[in-house]
């Protein structure tokens, strides 16, 4: 009778130990860790897709302003700078890597702001439809990658908290001790907000 | 002298409980007041007009055209008017009053917040990432420079809501022959059936292991002994806490009044000035 009980006891086990591993918070650190990463990569697609906005944009505006051409080398030239630096999810823990990304896409951000003030002086440009789509998606973008940049800043506090937090900090130390803080955004000033347009 | 009694309360061996309990219970007070930093108005229905710039006429008109979208399309758009942005940008505002109400169905995210703030005379469209693709950031700015932004310059608020809204609706439902098709949104469905059904398989699977477990625990009489001998054990775990604590969870949705289905948004949309 007792051998009947002593399998199914240590299964029954195995399971309370497995349960009770995740009611101590064994899975918070890898969860956090992925939610933060998801949150990096939706930065990233953000700032893509207003790398992806700037050839149109260019186009258009050498349509009407040609004689722009500082302006306009600029902001291709920060283009192609920005997009050339890429942070991969597994280097997020490195702060010099994510500094250099955010410099490099703040950079763009002030030459599109100096392109959008210049093309003021060009009243056809301004009314011109293409112009006025591509301007409101382009602020649209913007104000998606301050949302993006926000929820990874959360996402970051959240996952460097439990690292250092009771009960978390005790996997963090044991289980988890490869895992470290990973770097928050420095929002420089300015760059959180998107640029003012005016119509 | 109150001081010293603070310190000797805290450090009176006695009072350890106590202690605890009012750590504890400090500790829960700070949360919850970061949790409430900036306040939100209650989503107290498909109109929240807190500024009170609504007649009583325009709410209802909206309120039923609201509620026939949603019963068509199942796309939640509301309306709110609030009396301060209490010093945050309009676009930062709608965004985490959108979160907070969770506005549009969790899978599909197809949620729109129509955002008024009278007195720093700003308007926002934010819209739900399921929708994106839809009611785009430009024809999101073309219904607030075209349709709201003039009837706001002049005060009228009611009119302006009721033009935006027309013309929020009429792009969320294209034409009439799309009508019969619900505008595309982006689902995350597509893990749903797995999630559902992992529960059940997990379940499954600890049942499997434990009659084999038993089976190859009786030795050499196993086949017989696992009816006999194993099953009624194990049975009544199946069917009684565990199979309960598997089949719980996955509700959710609408159900009595309004509120929010658990959409999120990441900052779609426009905003414009007057």
């Amino acid at each position: 009778m007792n051998k009947i009980w002593r399998w199914p006891s240590l299964a029954l086990s195995l399971v309370a130990l497995s349960l009770t591993l995740a009611g101590c918070g064994y899975n918070t650190i890898p969860t956090l860790e992925e939610q933060a990463k998801a949150r990096w990569a939706d930065v990233q697609n953000q700032y893509q897709r207003r790398a992806d906005l700037i050839p149109n944009l260019v186009a258009t505006v050498q349509g009407y302003a040609a004689q722009e051409k500082n302006v306009l080398t600029a902001v291709i030239e920060a283009r192609a700078k920005a997009t050339q630096i890429k942070v991969d999810a597994s280097q997020l823990t490195d702060p010099d890597k994510l500094k250099a990304f955010q410099d490099a896409q703040s950079q763009l951000t002030g030459a599109l702001g100096r392109l959008l003030a210049v093309s003021e002086n060009y009243p056809d440009l301004k009314s011109n439809a293409n112009f006025l789509a591509l301007q409101s998606q382009l602020e649209g973008t913007e104000n998606r990658i301050a949302v993006a940049r926000r929820d990874y800043i959360e996402a970051v506090r959240a996952y460097n908290l439990a690292l250092r937090t009771f009960p978390t900090v005790l996997w963090a130390k044991t289980a988890f001790s490869g895992n470290k803080p990973m770097a928050e955004f420095t929002a420089s000033e300015g760059s959180e907000k998107p640029p003012t347009v005016k119509f | 002298m109150k001081a010293g009694s603070l310190l000797r309360f805290f450090s009176g061996r006695d009072h350890r409980l106590t202690r605890a309990v009012v750590l504890a219970l400090a500790f829960h007070l700070c949360l919850a007041s970061i949790a409430l930093a900036v306040d939100f108005p209650a989503l107290s229905g498909r109109v929240v007009d807190q500024a009170g710039v609504m007649t009583a006429e325009a709410r209802n008109d909206v309120e039923a055209k609201l509620k026939s979208l949603e019963d068509k399309s199942g796309i939640q758009l509301v309306v709110a008017t609030v009396k301060s942005l209490q010093g945050s940008d309009i676009e930062t505002y709608a965004n985490q009053l959108f979160r907070f109400w969770k506005l549009g169905e969790a899978k599909k995210n197809n949620g729109v917040l129509l955002l008024v703030a009278p007195s720093e005379h700003k308007v926002r469209i934010e819209v739900g990432y399921g929708l994106e693709g839809t009611l785009t950031d430009a024809l999101s700015s073309v219904i607030i420079a075209g349709a709201i932004i003039p009837r706001f310059k002049t005060n009228d608020f009611s009119g302006g809501i009721e033009r935006g809204v027309d013309g929020i609706i009429s792009v969320l439902s294209g034409d009439k022959s799309e009508w019969q098709e619900k505008p595309k949104v982006r689902s995350e469905g597509s893990a749903s059936d797995f999630d559902k059904l992992f529960p059940i398989l997990f379940f499954g699977l600890l049942i499997f292991i434990i009659f084999y477990l038993i089976r190859h625990a009786n030795g050499p009489g196993g086949p017989g002994g696992r009816g006999g001998r194993g099953g009624p054990i194990f049975l009544p775990y199946d069917g009684g806490s565990w199979g309960g604590s598997s089949g719980g969870g996955f509700g959710g949705g609408f159900g009595g009044g309004f509120s929010g289905g658990g959409g999120s948004s990441g900052g779609g949309g426009a905003s414009g000035s007057w």
